[in-house]
């Protein structure tokens, strides 16, 4: 059964190819591109300016600065100067949920993490998450409301509300139409807000739509089980779980949720050596396809093939082949395991989702995996009540619309015809924070405050509901959005807190007995931030339509030429967060692509159609893509694993009314959307025409921007089926030669070694949950104030990021054979590593810095002291991670940066700056440092209060962000920490404060182990579940 | 049914423990044992004493010997808690004592327990039997602490090598003019006698090259030394002194009134900020106290508060003081941890406070400053388990006591991150 290959490792295509390319900066760890600062001055005013600031700091130093310390008037009892405080929220944006807690620091939120209470998202939290902190802090936030007369920011509310009450009156008088446009509302406090509009306006319809539909799961549901609902998914009771397109992990219905229960499956230890397979089918090599065991090409076309071909297998029937791979084995290993498999689809297409209900009906998944007895509250957009609202407001039947939080002037397909036919309308009301699309087209903004400075309830789930309460007072006069709503529906003096508490009050304090008074309840709730309730564990009943669907799918698909596969950007999302540049210059974890809006193309097409070629540096051209008369240009990016014969094309970008981080980035593809059956449909099989141009382009990609010079030890993996007979399978063990023997690296040392007596900081990551979604590279910028640097300098290979995920290609052809290699980079496995400063205990930083600007810990910790470095780079050289990062820029105060580093630029975005942590000037080195201001108040902590320190108590941004739990932090002199147990750490009794402890998990590794450099940072064995086995080349 | 019956007995409990407490409460005497004595110091020192002194009338009355002055032990405990009702009640004694002290009203403590009452009792009775300590023997215990010489030795020393150059001078002076009158007595060569006898001016010694090369290396040495030690003091601000939007005292609130510093600046045991004291603070006795004084005005006008009327008018205006002690914002200090974890005094650093009239920058703040203290040390260990561990093992290795630096205070990613 078993075959034996040789694996190589790459980085990106042109790594593969030795491309020249990427050879010419391969070996260079500061690439000369030239520092490209406007100096604005020359090298004699240099020295006239040196002369004047001697003088003045001179004159400076008799005279003392005058810095202001302005104390409370009345100190709130529980906010303490330079002491956070956290209050739990709930995050919701477009449909997407999670609860989170948010860290106050003297009264600004700075920080998010997951609430561990929910039981929906459980702690994990996204990169978008981590991100909207910073969105509270968006320069293009609207710091007032407007009237059609007025200018933007500059009506007075009560001119607005007169207004906009009499514009109601007066429709609603004659009887015209009302409509109440929104995203999913997850909001019961919010719906009954709504219910109270329509009682005082009855002829208003609430229609809620969403930017990304999932319409047409909902109307499979209703054919099926009778009720047009999105069941809850388990992910970590199924063994076998076979997606076709569904990006759970990064993109699909509820990531976060998602990717938790995955990971529980995908966690393999010396004990439990036993994981879920996991198959993929997909054009876009998607974060998901990234991590699956099998992954298959496919067209959009094929989608409905493939899942008759699963049916057709599983019912034990004629199957014809749809001519992808894998479809057979997936089958029959769902077949195998039934009741304990789950099988989901991307698709939005009414009859595909019918037959993946058939699917996983036929498997008995229901009540097990995907559970209809608790259905999920997001998602609910109805696109044909969204479609005949657009007709109706063309054919001017709507009087008054209010578009409460939405923008579907640009994220709807219709959304152009929207916004010429708002012109008409005698109302057009818009509640959005920011003067988007929607509210740039409509008379009145009465912008809402955003997220972290509001009251709301919600309710993801049934009976599991989740509260969200202000972290901060309203930066901006700006008004809750269900406020504007009750008192334009004729409320006086509301206050939408108390409509909250009461609302509670009457739903849940009085069915509940565990608080006696309602403020204690309260309270609790606040505290937690969410309550939840049993739920009734009832299945719906199933009714079974597959042969109509078989036949409609079977007639349905034509395709001719390029397909196009539209799919939601990872960072960006549904285009709401374009705004914010931590997003923006996070890596797609696939691509690797910042700051860009790009097209996918396989190698094959790239080569044979568009003529172009892979380059390091991100060289490329613009390809024009035409779609019933629209043309668009975007440059291509040539993606291993893309399906030749399709191009995948991301939402969020394009958008027109944005402000200055994302103003001009791409094109908007939504009105490329087309509808299938009534949904919207993200997949284009015909028409498409695909032409290069001459117009050059360069993407700022950094995935080839460090090298490990082919020391390929840095992964090491292995396949379940070794892994079951032998823990250990996949590592290395590199031997180094002495005089007359090969030995151990860790044996040999020139250093005596360190002793910790104290805590001895250590970090592991298992490479089989870390699933890539890089939501820690965003917790970290957060945490510790990483500058953002903006396209030009990450193209210059200076981007500022701790921590970075590596992702790696593998494929099993001989890297000299061209031909080969081609074949390989069409579907190649990929593995993701996160890497940061290893803190070597052997440091090679250490010993080559003239002014002992990088130190070594008595806690095991490599220091960085930035107002000592003098910038000579030599660590950063001598470092064989690549993870030192030098400040070519002062990044913070200068109007360069204004545009990619607003948190450095302006007096909004500084808020959101963490005061523990240096902001870094020109010229220093920085690094990764543990979060070693949180090792800081964790031990202070527990000094204050006389004991020794517990385990957990430091916990890193990025091991709070990981929704896995892939990140492991903690004290490895502590035998009871989780590491030492992750580790099996057994100390050497003869030196019990040593850094050569034993390590007993056979799967820890340290990376690049010859070099000696004792990391402190271990990784455990990533473990694919496939069935032949590999061997490293 | 069940929970009904159980949360009944439950109330039936707490109600029949209230009554034993109260009961027992009323009937206590003021506890004499070392543990209350020493709770009470703690309550009395943080709370009290900044209108009470045990001996002393201060804003309020001097509190030896008022559980023999006060109608009963009871009546002290209700006073303490709501001075206002027991005034309003009409009560002889308690409306004598509000007359007397011009009508100025005791803060209420309502969260005190009676126990913690009975302390303070049972601190100020310890306290007021104590014998006073003479003087100068905490005179001498002070002065034995420093062990360097005193200035006035330095001086006479100075002096007296002084005189003894001048002698030497002087002797020098005598046998050059004997050396003179011998050599002269002598045959001597023409040379030799111009050599003997020309002249010592002034203008012979100024142009000799020996003083020319000294007094250039002095001047340049001193010049060298002056730009250096300039250098140095960039950016170094001790003695800073700037003027107060409010002219508080430090002398009379923490000197001559021993108010607690943490009265005032709550932050300093829980975090890194000991807080500039919000005016709320203030007001705990100024409501009562100098009410006309311009200075109280200020605070008023800061926190919105009608003196005629007694009352807030919701108007405020935060009060911008100048900032004294300036870090540089790539060090990090936390108070918590040296006042609270290491029980450092707040003088150690910012220096005799009680005896400043306007605040001023004691210490040099500068790294060398910090370092050195973190060499000489001790780390406060005590009852601290946290240290337990390090502490053992310092101990096993060495003999003295384990110090700042040992357990990494010398670190970069202590201060810098």
């Amino acid at each position: 059964m078993s075959t034996t290959t040789k694996k190589t490792y790459w980085k990106g295509l042109a790594q593969l190819k030795n491309d020249p390319s990427y050879v010419k900066h391969a070996d260079k760890e500061f690439v000369d591109m030239g520092v490209s600062e406007d100096p604005g001055h020359s090298r004699r005013d240099f020295l006239k300016m040196m002369g004047f600031s001697v003088a003045a700091a001179s004159l400076a130093a008799c005279e003392a600065p005058i810095r202001k310390a302005i104390p409370y008037v009345v100190k709130p009892l529980d906010a303490d100067a330079g002491i956070p405080n956290y209050y739990a929220s709930t995050y919701v944006n477009g449909g997407d949920y999670c609860s989170v807690v948010v860290k106050v620091r003297d009264g600004r939120p700075i920080k998010l993490d997951g609430n561990a209470l929910s039981s929906v998202t459980k702690g994990g939290t996204s990169a978008q998450v981590e991100a909207s902190v910073l969105s509270l802090y968006d320069n293009f936030r609207l710091r007032g409301p407007k009237t059609p007369s007025s200018e933007i920011n500059k009506a007075k509310w009560e001119d607005v509300d007169k207004g906009i009450i009499a514009k109601l009156e007066e429709v609603s008088g004659k009887g015209e139409q009302i409509r109440i446009v929104s995203n999913t509302i997850l909001s019961p406090s919010t719906k009954a807000s709504i219910e109270k509009f329509k009682a005082k306006y009855p002829t208003t319809t609430h229609i809620q739509y969403d930017p990304i539909s999932y319409y047409g799961l909902l109307k499979a549901n209703e054919e099926s089980f009778g009720s047009a609902i999105i069941p809850s998914y388990d992910f970590s009771k199924a063994k076998v779980i076979v997606s076709v397109g569904a990006d759970f992990l990064g993109t699909w219905l509820s990531p976060i949720e998602f990717a938790k229960a995955y990971g529980t499956t995908r966690a393999v230890s010396e004990e439990k050596r036993d994981m879920s397979r996991h198959y993929q089918f997909e054009s876009n090599l998607s974060l998901t396809g990234a991590n699956a065991d099998y992954r298959s090409l496919m067209k959009p076309s094929q989608e409905g093939a493939v899942l008759a071909q699963i049916y057709n297998i599983i019912a034990g029937r004629n199957a014809a082949d749809s001519g992808v791979a894998h479809v057979e084995k997936a089958a029959k290993e769902l077949l195998a395991n039934k009741g304990a498999s789950l099988v989901v689809c991307s698709s939005n297409d009414k009859e595909v989702q019918v037959l993946v209900n058939e699917i996983n009906n036929l498997l008995g998944n229901y009540g097990s995996t995907i559970l209809t007895s608790l259905p999920v509250n997001f998602r609910q957009g109805n696109d044909e009540a969204m479609t005949a609202f657009i007709e109706d407001t063309k054919a001017s039947k709507i009087g008054a619309v209010i578009f409460f939080n939405c923008n579907p002037v640009y994220d709807h397909p219709k959304g152009a015809e929207l916004a010429s036919a708002l012109k008409n309308t005698k109302l057009a009301v818009s509640t959005s924070c920011t003067p988007d699309e929607t509210a740039s087209a409509s008379g009145y903004m009465a912008p809402d405050h955003h997220y972290l400075e509001s009251w709301n309830d919600f309710e993801p789930k049934p009976n599991h509901y989740s509260l969200s309460q202000p972290a901060i007072t309203p930066l901006f006069p700006t008004r809750q959005a269900q406020e504007s709503l009750l008192i334009w529906a004729g409320d006086k003096n509301v206050e939408y807190y108390s409509v909250i508490s009461e609302n509670w009050k009457n739903w849940f304090f009085a069915k509940q007995t565990s608080s006696l008074d309602f403020q204690s309840f309260w309270d609790k709730c606040l505290y937690e931030g969410v309550y939840e309730l049993p739920v009734e564990q009832k299945e719906l009943s199933f009714t079974s339509h597959a042969e109509d669907a078989l036949s409609k799918i079977g007639a349905s698909k034509k395709s001719t030429g390029f397909e196009l596969v539209i799919y939601e950007s990872y960072a960006i999302g549904n285009g709401n967060q374009a705004n914010n540049p931590l997003l923006q210059e996070l890596p797609d974890p696939i691509t690797k692509a910042t700051w860009d809006h790009y097209i996918t193309v396989s190698q094959k097409d790239a080569r044979e159609v568009l003529k172009l070629d892979n380059d390091a540096e991100g060289y490329t051209k613009l390809i024009s893509l035409t779609l019933g008369g629209n043309t668009i240009k975007l440059p291509a990016l040539i993606q291993p694993g893309q399906a030749p014969g399709t191009i995948g094309v991301a939402l969020g970008y394009g958008r027109t009314k944005v402000g200055t981080v994302a103003d001009g980035i791409g094109v908007n593809v939504y009105p490329w959307v087309a509808t299938t059956n009534g949904s919207l449909n993200y997949s284009i099989t015909t028409g498409l025409t695909v032409a290069s141009t001459e117009d050059d382009f360069q993407l700022a990609q950094t995935q080839t921007h460090q090298t490990y010079m082919g020391r390929e030890s840095v992964i090491q993996e292995s396949v379940l089926s070794e892994f079951k007979e032998n823990p250990a399978a996949g590592r290395e063990y590199p031997k180094i030669t002495n005089w007359d023997e090969k030995v151990d690296p860790a044996t040999l040392s020139l250093w005596k070694g360190h002793e910790y007596k104290s805590h001895y900081w250590g970090m592991a990551i298992d490479l089989n949950t870390c699933n890539g979604c890089a939501a820690c590279v965003v917790a970290c910028n957060v945490e510790n104030n990483v500058a953002l640097v903006g396209k030009k300098e990450v193209i210059n290979r200076r981007e500022m990021h701790w921590l970075r995920i590596d992702r790696y290609y593998s494929s099993d052809a001989n890297p000299e054979d061209y031909k080969a290699a081609e074949i390989a980079a069409e579907n190649p496995e990929v593995v993701f590593q996160p890497m940061m400063c290893q803190h070597c205990n052997n440091a090679p930083c250490e010993t080559v810095c003239p002014v002992a600007a990088t130190t070594h810990s008595t806690e095991g910790l490599n220091q960085m002291t930035y107002n000592r470095c003098i910038g000579t780079r030599y660590c950063a050289n001598n470092c064989p991670y690549k993870v030192r990062r030098f400040n070519w820029f002062k990044y913070h105060d200068n109007q360069q940066f204004y545009q990619s580093n607003p948190a450095m630029n302006t007096d909004l975005g500084r808020m959101v700056l963490n005061p523990e942590v240096t902001v870094r000037s020109r010229g220093v080195m920085e690094k990764c440092s543990f979060c070693v201001q949180r090792i800081q108040t964790g031990k202070l902590t527990a000094k204050k209060e006389r004991r020794p320190m517990k385990d957990g108590e430091v916990i890193t941004a990025c091991q709070a962000a990981c929704s896995t739990g892939a990140i492991v932090f903690g004290d490895m002199n502590n035998s009871e920490s989780h590491i030492s147990k992750l580790l099996k750490i057994e100390s050497d009794p003869k030196r019990p404060y040593g850094i050569d402890k034993k390590i007993g998990n056979p799967r820890a590794y340290r990376v690049l182990e010859d070099i000696g450099v004792k990391p402190n940072v271990f990784y455990l064995t990533k473990i694919k579940n496939r069935d032949e086995k590999k061997e490293h080349a | 049914m069940m929970k009904d019956r159980l949360s009944d007995l439950v109330k039936l409990l707490t109600l029949v423990l209230f009554v034993t407490t109260s009961f027992t409460s009323f009937a206590q005497e003021i506890p004499t044992d070392a543990a209350a004595i020493s709770a009470g110091e703690a309550l009395f020192n943080g709370n009290c004493k900044s209108c009470h002194r045990v001996k002393q009338k201060l804003v309020g009355p001097a509190l030896a010997g008022v559980e023999n002055r006060a109608p009963s032990i009871a009546w002290i405990i209700e006073w303490v808690k709501n001075p206002a009702k027991k005034i309003a009640s009409g009560d002889e004694y308690a409306n004598k004592i509000y007359n007397e002290y011009n009508k100025s009203q005791m803060t209420a403590f309502t969260s005190y327990t009676d126990a913690q009452i009975l302390s303070i009792l049972a601190y100020v009775k310890a306290d007021a039997e104590k014998v006073e300590v003479a003087p100068a023997a905490a005179q001498q215990t002070a002065g034995g602490g420093s062990a360097g010489v005193p200035s006035s030795y330095l001086n006479a020393i100075v002096g007296g090598m002084l005189l003894i150059l001048l002698l030497m001078l002087v002797i020098l002076g005598l046998i050059v003019s004997a050396l003179k009158k011998y050599l002269n007595q002598k045959e001597l060569s023409e040379d030799d006698q111009q050599v003997v006898n020309s002249p010592y001016t002034f203008a012979t010694i100024t142009r000799s090259s020996g003083f020319i090369f000294l007094v250039v290396f002095i001047v340049a040495a001193v010049g060298f030394k002056t730009t250096i030690d300039g250098l140095y003091s960039i950016g170094v601000q001790q003695d800073y002194q700037p003027k107060q939007p409010i002219a508080f005292s430090h002398k009379l609130h923490a000197g001559s009134y021993e108010i607690d510093c943490k009265y005032c600046h709550t932050g300093v045991l829980k975090g890194k900020q000991a807080n500039i004291p919000s005016p709320n603070i203030c007001m705990n006795c100024h409501t009562q106290i100098k009410q006309e004084s311009p200075e109280i005005q200020k605070i008023y006008a800061a926190i919105g508060y009608d003196s005629k009327t007694a009352s807030y008018t919701g108007k405020q205006k935060p009060i911008e003081w100048v900032r004294i002690h300036n870090l540089p914002d790539l060090a990090y200090f936390n108070h918590a941890q040296h006042v609270n974890v290491g029980g450092i005094e707040c003088q150690t650093c910012h220096g005799p406070v009680q005896e400043m009239e306007v605040v001023k920058q004691y210490s040099l703040l500068t790294m060398g400053w910090c370092i050195d203290c973190h060499r000489k040390t001790d780390v406060n260990t005590k009852d601290n388990e946290y240290y337990n561990k390090l502490n053992e093992l310092h101990l096993s290795a060495k003999k003295s006591k384990m110090k700042v630096e040992d357990i990494g205070g010398l670190e970069c990613a202590k201060c810098h991150y």
